[in-house]
């Protein structure tokens, strides 16, 4: 009985607590982001700007853990009925996103219901298509997009004798490079991070060559897995060669791999963009950033690469008003000048074709050489192979191709062996993803 | 047999009522997400379950057709016997050895009791830290004695690896119940063996060891259990599963499907088989085990 009071009596203070708080003016735009280290300074000054330029919205930007926890948290805010009003989803948990109709708000006619104006043709091509459904709506607000590049250690290709000015651009050059790094007694002269982006789809899109049917997904969730081609095949057995000669290291699954370039321990990596802005801090040594290797042989290579990084979700069942605040706050986002200004400070590419124009007037690029080549990888016209891929359940595809090449580069199973089983399981996962999301 | 000393309840309510507390604890915590579970391992439903379909034992079908989830069985199968049998040895060691020193008793137990304060992912960084192949220091070391660690492609190494990390994480657990285990057999039953001339590897075997049977059965299936279901967290930091899958064991893959690739479906229908599976183990160590415990 006593216990019960007590309980009643502690409900009825929270409760007296809760409802003795001030009814604010401003309405409250809550904003869960993934964004660490100098990126949250950036997230939280990009509020606190907006939030001065006008007085009827306040944007509160939260950091909720690394992309797939605040996906997660989200997700299960959502089903307890409540959640932000914007959500960071990174690329990969697109599709989820995009089939889970009843929980989202199309960015599109969040702006439309606002009368906010907004032109996806202002976007780059890549990027935009990205985030577009098939049937030709914008579903998501393009934020922090990064591709995938080359990275070399110009001092240890001095050391090695070779020309520290121009980097290896092709496969061939690329093994060439190593061998001469190796005689000169690099122990790691090559390697990569997120093997799967880099060295699969980003390899597929740089190519054009398709990674998946349904130009990689973008055209259906009926897509099926297309990685085990020829050319696919001769590319991983290429690198397990390299591996078996000791010309590239295994050095881990997802970013791990970077640190054993800025510590000096591997020559060359090939990974995400956004790495530039820790290479730039951390790097002891002289650094060049180039575009990704190709085949010369493959005619159409090399075409464009694809992205990586995040977008901005709308959430749905919240008020009309908080809505407007949003497409208020987006439209914001939008202009040139604050596009271009996130550009410079994050690395992340400018994502509309304004903001890049605007960034190359201010002498940027000449500036700091080497960070227009996600741009330029970029900025290009794509083919329907080239778009983008964005596949369901692509979490566990990407594990999946984690796994394969694991087992390649331990010399357990062939190119060909690793590339048809991601092949067979990837199809098993998109199969059982269009099943649960039929429309 | 003697007479039994039981205490009959007269009121035919007061032992439910003094059971509720207990009950509706397990009721929340343990039925009701138990049930939630079994329901949705039947369902198929995006990740937001904006539409649930029921797809009756289809969750299931799937795993049963995956080659690589039979495979994760026999992992967790080896996993789970090295955890174990290591953990209970190494703590009932340390224990006896605990049990003889003479100064600086609590010194010693503080220290051994310290790991299990520690989280299972902060386990599996640590020993992660110490044999990353380029920066570790163990992994120095052994380089040095001519001998290559690589868990980023060895599989048997990656598994020595996280076997380590949840042992050392579990030994104070078990190392405590040692303890209290030894100090609870009477010193007279000791003296007497030592009197008639049992030495220490003797005394150990034919007294103290028996005589700690409840306990060591009560840790073999508390360590199994931590085995099956507490070690995701140290797989995920130490080697999310990989290579290949060779260190991807049951429990690893219902989190990383439920939580990072929100299949809630398949990962609520693995949560089913595996506790099917622990449940099953849990009744027949009673069945067959418990007979050779002396309590």
């Amino acid at each position: 009985m006593k216990l019960k009071s007590k309980l009643l009596l502690s409900c009825a203070l929270a409760v007296a607590a809760a409802s003795s708080t001030p009814a604010l003016a401003q309405t409250e735009i809550q904003w869960w982001h993934s964004m660490t280290a100098v990126n949250t300074e950036w997230v939280n000054d990009l509020a606190k700007d907006f939030n001065a330029s006008q007085k009827e919205y306040r944007v509160v930007p939260t950091f909720k853990g690394s992309y797939d926890e605040s996906m997660t948290a989200a997700i299960a805010a959502f089903r307890a009925g409540s959640g932000p009003h914007i959500l960071q989803v990174f690329e990969v948990g697109t599709a989820t996103m995009m089939a889970s109709k009843g929980a989202i708000v199309p960015v599109g006619k969040v702006m439309k219901d606002a009368g906010e104006k907004f032109d996806p043709s202002g976007y780059v091509p890549a990027v935009a298509g990205y985030y577009t459904a098939p049937s030709g709506q914008m579903l998501s607000f393009p934020f922090n997009s990064s591709t995938t590049i080359f990275y070399f250690n110009k001092d240890a290709f001095k050391a090695a004798g070779l020309d520290a000015d121009k980097a290896p651009s092709t496969w061939p050059e690329v093994v060439a490079a190593a061998a001469k790094l190796k005689a000169s007694g690099h122990k790691c002269p090559f390697t990569t991070a997120w093997q799967g982006w880099t060295q699969l789809e980003s390899f597929s899109a740089w190519h054009n060559v398709e990674f998946a049917t349904k130009q990689n997904g973008l055209a259906g969730l009926d897509a099926r897995m297309k990685v085990n081609t020829p050319l696919h095949v001769r590319h991983i057995e290429n690198l397990a060669n390299m591996a078996k000669q000791g010309l590239f290291v295994y050095k881990g699954r997802g970013n791990v791999p970077e640190a054993s370039f800025i510590s000096g321990e591997c020559a060359m990596i090939n990974t995400s963009s956004g790495f530039y802005g820790n290479v730039a801090k951390n790097a002891k040594f002289a650094y060049g950033l180039a575009p990704l290797p190709y085949y010369p042989d493959v005619p159409g290579a090399p075409q464009n690469t694809v992205i990586g990084g995040a977008s901005l979700w709308v959430l749905a069942g919240k008020k009309p008003e908080e809505y407007k605040g949003v497409a208020k706050f987006f439209s914001y986002l939008s202009s040139p000048e604050v596009q271009s200004a996130s550009h410079k400070r994050t690395g992340y590419l400018p994502i509309t074709t304004a903001s890049y124009q605007l960034t190359e007037k201010s002498g940027f690029y000449k500036e700091k050489p080497g960070t227009d080549v996600a741009v330029t990888q970029m900025i290009r016209k794509v083919t329907d192979k080239s778009r983008g891929i964005r596949l369901g359940n692509y979490v566990q595809i990407r594990a999946i191709e984690d796994e394969e090449l694991e087992q390649v580069w331990s010399g357990k199973k062939t190119a060909k062996e690793a590339l048809d089983s991601i092949v067979s399981r990837g199809n098993q996962l998109l199969e059982r993803f269009q099943a649960a999301n039929k429309s | 047999m003697a007479a039994e000393k039981r205490v009959v309840f007269r009121s035919a309510w007061l032992p439910w009522a003094l059971l509720a507390p207990q009950a509706a604890v397990i009721a929340v915590f343990f039925y009701w997400p138990a049930a939630q579970t079994v329901l949705q391992s039947m369902q198929q439903s995006d990740a937001f379950g904006t539409s649930v379909e029921w797809i009756g034992l289809q969750n299931f079908a799937n795993l049963w057709d995956d080659p690589t989830y039979l495979a994760s069985f026999s992992t967790t199968a080896i996993f789970s016997i090295l955890v174990a049998g290591f953990g209970i040895t190494l703590s009932l060691l340390l224990a006896v050895f605990a049990d003889r020193v003479v100064r600086g008793t609590t010194f010693y137990r503080t220290l051994l009791i310290w790991p299990y304060a520690v989280a299972p992912a902060v386990a599996g960084v640590l020993w992660l830290f110490m044999f990353s192949p380029s920066i570790g220091v163990v992994a120095y070391a052994l380089r040095m004695v001519g001998f290559e660690w690589n868990h980023l492609l060895n599989g048997t190494q990656a598994m020595a690896l996280i076997v380590m990390a949840a042992v050392w994480k579990q030994l104070s657990y078990n190392f405590l119940f040692f303890v209290a285990g030894l100090q609870s057999i009477p010193k007279s039953l000791i003296e007497a063996a030592a009197i008639d001339g049992a030495g220490p590897w003797r005394r150990f075997w034919t007294i103290q060891f028996p005589l700690l049977s409840p306990t060591t059965f009560f840790l073999l299936v508390i360590n199994v259990v931590f085995a099956f279901f507490d070690t995701f967290g140290i797989v995920d930091a130490a080697t999310s599963g990989g290579p290949g899958k060779d260190t991807s064991i049951l429990v690893y893959k219902v989190y990383y499907d439920g939580f990072k690739a929100l299949d809630l479906g398949g990962s609520a229908a693995q949560s089913v088989v595996l506790m099917v599976l622990v449940v099953t183990l849990t009744v027949l160590q009673f069945r067959f085990v418990e007979k050779k415990v002396n309590y």
